[in-house]
């Protein structure tokens, strides 16, 4: 993968991780406003969720345009996307309710939304896992690929969760299930292609 | 002239020559590299600007208050520390400006607080349309310093300045059909931009019921630290029930009606499975969503244990014994 574009996956990198580290930052100085643990939690979710859709946007855009750079950069959206969750847990689990277990341990069983998001968190580590070159040759490719298409299953979790979270106005948290519903159609819609051509070439043949 | 050409940079300065040939493309590179970082960076800032933002020092004006004030006199009040006035006027919920927690601060200046009419009626022998100002300065204004609690689960301490409802409801005397008080909002979208988008159904009403109404911890509040009310917090006129979820504490008040009948109030009609008629601070009794059994106290680290009837039991818990408070939340 010595590509011709050395600097595209260290700069995504640099530009995703940038706004944690501000938050970071932010955060040990007390400058995070009124309510800092609410706005490291919005802002480390919103992020989650933008780069997981980032990353599943890198086949249909390929698909769609021909370019070939997205596939190159889905690894590390991924990962920033699953970075992002991490942070989101950690700022739940330890900056919120002061590791006690006992509260969100209630909280994961008896309330859906928290269910939820920590249901996509938990699906997005075996992802992260098995997301080095290694682990795709251990696996095989056909398996690798069935067991990443959990990353669909996270998003939606992902969007119901943000949905459920919003007090009255859920337009932003459609929004951004609507581009999941998009880059769906688009995986469907280029499987339904595949098959019928497929169809069409054994008849053929 | 000169003979001698100036020194050469020592050899650990030359550049390599395989770097030299590559010059353009590594500057290229870099140019790349730093672009696609701002690109990705600033389209996730971009992303997330719209949420709670938090205020660079923004301390909103609000005037002083013209008569005299009875000081906090401990009955009722909290010694626990103050939340500081920034906080309290930057972190409001006050969808008539917005859904984000600093919306208010920044756009509630289109709301006109002067003049400002106030009706009272309904079921009172005595009738009033009256000019806030007016209604303020005919009762000593007193300090209350309490506990708010949000229906989210986050706290606060709030030196309150205003009138105790019972005393305006004493005034208009009111008759004995009267069960319940309804309190109403302005509607006026062009001064609560908020109102032109239909989150919520405009106006937004509350109501007590008439014997919380009555009852000494209730306010009508016109100021906080010893100033006048800001417009974000509910200028001119707000109520606070100090028991109950801060919903209850209807902002910038324009008509307060006596009924028979319970009023039909914002966010129980919005969604009556999370938020009760009563919304009394109760510990046992969880949002749908989240649990109500802890709250972050705004300024603090950490949670802390949220306390029945938000630590006003022992004023207010009589005025619902016999009722099932897990139905009647």
């Amino acid at each position: 993968m010595a590509s011709k574009q050395p600097w595209l996956n260290p700069a995504v990198a640099v530009g995703g991780l940038a706004p944690l580290a501000q938050l970071a930052v932010q955060g040990a100085q007390g400058q995070l406003g009124a309510n800092g643990i609410e706005f490291a939690l919005n802002q480390t979710g919103l992020f989650a969720l933008a780069m997981l859709l980032a990353s599943l946007a890198c086949t249909p855009v390929r698909l769609v345009s021909g370019w070939t750079w997205p596939a190159r950069i889905r690894r590390t959206l991924g990962l920033l996307a699953f970075t992002y969750a991490g942070a989101h847990f950690l700022t739940y689990a330890v900056l919120d309710q002061g590791v006690d277990v006992r509260a969100m341990v209630e909280d994961v069983v008896t309330r859906p939304f928290i269910t939820v998001g920590f249901t996509a968190f938990v699906l997005l580590v075996p992802l992260a896992v098995t997301s080095t070159n290694r682990q795709v040759r251990r696996l095989g490719f056909p398996k690798w690929q069935r067991l990443h298409r959990l990353a669909y299953v996270a998003a939606v979790l992902g969007v119901v969760h943000f949905v459920w979270r919003v007090k009255k106005d859920v337009t932003e948290p459609a929004l951004y299930g609507a581009v999941l519903a998009l880059l769906l159609a688009v995986r469907v819609g280029e499987a339904v292609r595949k098959r019928r051509a497929l169809a069409a070439a054994q008849r053929t043949a | 002239m000169r003979d001698k050409l100036p020194p050469e940079p020592p050899g650990s300065e030359v550049t390599p020559e395989k770097l030299y040939l590559r010059r353009r493309e590594l500057i290229k590179n870099a140019g790349l590299f730093a672009g696609t970082a701002a690109v990705v960076g600033g389209g996730l800032y971009l992303l997330g600007l719209k949420r709670t933002q938090p205020m660079d020092g923004f301390v909103p004006d609000a005037g002083a208050v013209a008569q005299p004030v009875v000081p906090a006199r401990g009955a009722f009040d909290t010694a626990e520390p103050r939340t500081s006035y920034e906080d309290i006027t930057t972190y409001n919920n006050f969808y008539e400006f917005g859904l984000d927690k600093n919306d208010p601060a920044r756009r509630a200046h289109t709301l006109k607080t002067r003049p400002w009419t106030v009706v009272v009626d309904g079921e009172v022998h005595q009738p009033r349309t009256v000019d806030v100002d007016q209604l303020i300065s005919s009762f000593p204004l007193e300090e209350r310093v309490y506990r708010m609690r949000c229906v989210e689960a986050w706290s606060m301490v709030i030196p309150w300045l205003g009138i105790p409802l019972g005393k305006l409801l004493e005034q208009v005397q009111p008759t004995s059909f009267a069960k319940y008080v309804a309190f109403t909002t302005l509607e006026d979208p062009e001064q609560m931009p908020g109102q032109k988008s239909p989150v919520l159904d405009w106006p937004y009403v509350e109501g007590l019921r008439l014997d919380e109404a009555l009852h000494p911890l209730t306010l009508l509040a016109t100021g906080l630290y010893g100033k006048q009310l800001p417009a974000q917090n509910g200028a001119p006129l707000r109520l606070v029930v100090p028991w109950k979820y801060g919903f209850k504490g209807i902002k910038s008040i324009v008509r307060i009606t006596l009924t028979r009948e319970q009023p039909r109030t914002t966010w129980n009609l919005a969604n009556g499975r999370e938020y009760g008629f009563y919304a009394n601070v109760n510990p046992e009794v969880d949002h749908p969503r989240w649990s109500q059994a802890s709250e972050r106290r705004i300024g603090d680290s950490g949670r802390r244990p949220t306390l029945p009837f938000n630590g006003y039991a022992e004023q207010v818990a009589d005025l619902y014994r016999g009722m099932d408070l897990k139905r009647d939340f």
